[in-house]
């Protein structure tokens, strides 16, 4: 019995299907353990283990490298603020401070109603746009504390769910179909070129 | 005066609003490039970029067409675009990828057809939603359209691109790490020499690793020929590079510009480009190329933009970007952000990077908020020194990655030009800019 939904689940499966090796679907599925369940829950990543062929152990060990994976709850929104060195020398650390007492937590935390959560961010590369801030990985180019506000109430609102999709939710583009390269093929060519350029070479040494 | 009248060899389409698309993208000369490659053999097209002399644009500046020669003979071997944009103050390959994701894949499918490879991967930073997006769009497009896929255009060349999403990390960035990453396991560097990734690299095959904007040039180099990029810039600086310019200037943002051909004043006073320092204040100091490298004073402003010319003074060119401190920039503040960020993204592996940022940032901190030494000047530079023994450029290392050589930069650069500011800083028991 899947923990995924069917269409998750089916995603699941025909992006193990582009590697070489199962494993390599590891962070890809994650995204979508995240997208199941808003963070990592211990079935999403029994699933994930089961999909790429490792251990549930294997699994934890990897996510809990990775900034983006979370391994608790977090809100419907995670409002990363930067305060790298652009971003330091346009108020980051400002834009920060005023972000935690809007949203009612602390940096790190979740607030009260669980829709919020937020974040002090490495650099994420915007950085003409300072101080720069994200919701669920999407730039909403907010740098001034008044802006923020503006954001943060649609987003009470639910006003802007078609720009930015519950946390967890990360390419909503499908790709269409698989590979179309049959790896088999390719090797089998390249095993008859190699054969006919030895052939040649041999005829050439005679 | 700046130079401007260069053409616009990978920003070309930044004007229009719909340059995602495929349409504008075939109505602005779009997959030409490839179409000519594919009329052309594989080693003619390898030719012409090594003739282009294109250095890659990911920050190390290796010869583009020197990492392709080396890639080992083998049945199976892959290419992999790093989209990791991590370096801080680093926004090139975010616009590459969000504006212009059918130049990236005609890019990248001109390479696999080079190197004569059949599987390649884009693996972009996770934070980049939209970017992620965009590429998938693209390249559903180009399967559509026949430009990817069995039998490109008609030829008896096979290419399937997937994309990758990262997680956030920055040492992915490293292209060993970025393979780890890729094969679904933590992204901890690999030890190298002897075997670099052109040999053993992905799944063990030989692996060519590109950056975004090195892949970028590339359908504009196979249409006017690597003659014609060469004749740009200057010695081994060629074709056009993207500059990220941020930090306190009146008009920060992202300037292509022909190599060499500019100075790091044109950059950022240029009313074409920067425009200058807000209030007309001094500069006090600039990184020339990404918080990894050592700082510049007002006496390089007119250093040109070449990346031997950056060398020769100790410092890099790096990812090209530009990051502007004014007179009230506070410069032990802007050493321990730098080295904050070193401190969270080192990936624990090596002794001298893990513990040693940790131990930098705690000292960098307490001079900053206060509870610093007078001591702690030359304890930092003890430390970096056993971090990057010597503390010349380019760094030795102590460590599996250049991660670790890299965290003295900051310090070092801010105690040889700021040192009275940190002195200043023991003596107020924090920072002195209020």
């Amino acid at each position: 019995m899947s923990h995924f939904r069917p269409e998750l689940r089916q995603r699941a499966e025909e992006t193990v299907a582009l590697y070489p090796e199962r494993r390599s679907a590891m962070l890809p599925l994650l995204h979508l353990a995240q997208e199941q369940d808003g963070y990592l829950t211990d079935e999403g990543m029994i699933e994930v283990a089961e999909l790429t062929g490792t251990t549930p152990a294997e699994v934890r060990g990897t996510a809990a490298f990775y900034d983006m994976f979370h391994l608790e709850p977090v809100g419907k929104y995670v409002v990363g603020v930067c305060t790298n060195i652009a971003c330091l020398l346009a108020g980051g650390e400002e834009l920060l401070a005023h972000a935690s007492e809007t949203l009612g937590c602390a940096v790190g935390a979740t607030s009260a109603d669980g829709l919020f959560t937020l974040e002090e961010t490495e650099c994420l590369a915007d950085c003409n746009i300072a101080p720069c801030v994200q919701v669920n990985h999407r730039f909403v180019r907010t740098t001034t504390p008044d802006a923020l506000d503006a954001l943060v109430a649609d987003l009470r609102d639910g006003k802007r769910e078609d720009e930015i999709p519950p946390h967890g939710t990360l390419i909503r583009v499908k790709r269409s179909g698989g590979l179309r390269v049959s790896r088999q093929q390719i090797a089998d060519e390249r095993t008859r070129e190699r054969a006919a350029r030895e052939e040649r070479t041999a005829k050439e040494g005679q | 005066m700046a130079v401007l009248d260069a053409p616009k060899i990978v920003s070309l389409r930044a004007e229009f609003s719909d340059s995602h698309t495929l349409t504008r993208y075939l109505a602005t000369g779009g997959y030409e490039g490839l179409r000519k490659a594919l009329s052309m053999t594989p080693e003619a097209v390898a030719a012409e970029v090594d003739a282009a002399s294109l250095l890659g644009r990911g920050g190390a500046g290796f010869p583009a067409g020197r990492k392709w020669s080396m890639l080992r003979k083998a049945p199976t071997s892959y290419l992999v675009i790093n989209g990791d944009e991590s370096e801080p103050a680093t926004f090139k390959d975010h616009y590459l990828v969000e504006r212009d994701p059918h130049q990236l894949v005609e890019g990248v499918t001109i390479a696999a057809y080079a190197l004569q490879v059949n599987q390649a991967f884009i693996y972009l930073r996770g934070e980049f939603a939209l970017g992620l997006e965009r590429v998938q769009q693209a390249l559903n497009e180009a399967y559509e359209h026949g430009a990817l896929g069995q039998n490109i255009f008609g030829s008896n060349f096979s290419l399937d691109i997937v994309v990758h999403p990262g997680a956030g990390a920055y040492i992915c960035g490293e292209e060993t790490s970025l393979i780890e990453a890729l094969e679904g396991k933590r992204g901890f560097p690999r030890i190298k020499p002897p075997f670099f990734p052109a040999a053993i690299g992905l799944y063990g095959e030989p692996t060519v690793v590109n950056n975004v904007e090195t892949m970028s040039n590339l359908p504009w180099i196979v249409t006017h020929g690597g003659a014609a990029f060469a004749a740009l810039g200057v010695g081994r600086s060629t074709g056009t590079r993207l500059f990220a310019l941020s930090g306190r200037v009146n008009n920060p943002g992202m300037f292509e510009l022909e190599m060499v051909k500019n100075t790091f004043r044109d950059l950022i006073f240029d009313p074409a480009l920067g425009g200058g320092i807000p209030g007309d204040r001094k500069l006090k100091a600039f990184i020339p190329g990404g918080v990894s490298a050592p700082w510049f004073g007002p006496d390089e402003l007119d250093l040109a933009l070449g990346q031997d010319e950056v060398a020769a003074k100790a410092s890099m060119l790096g990812s090209g970007s530009v990051v502007v401190f004014d007179e009230d920039t506070c410069a032990v503040r802007a050493a321990w952000r730098i080295t904050k960020f070193f401190s969270r993204e080192s990936c624990g592996q090596c002794t001298p990077c893990r513990e040693g940022s940790g131990w930098l940032e705690r000292i960098m901190f307490r001079l900053e908020h206060g509870g610093g030494r007078r001591e702690d000047l030359d304890l930092l530079l003890d430390l970096c020194d056993n971090i990057a023994p010597g503390l010349g450029w380019p760094p030795q290392q102590t460590t599996i990655c250049v991660l670790g050589s890299s965290i003295p930069s900051s310090i070092h650069s801010a105690l040889t030009m700021f040192r009275d500011e940190f002195l200043a800083h023991v003596t107020n028991d924090g920072c002195t800019h209020g």
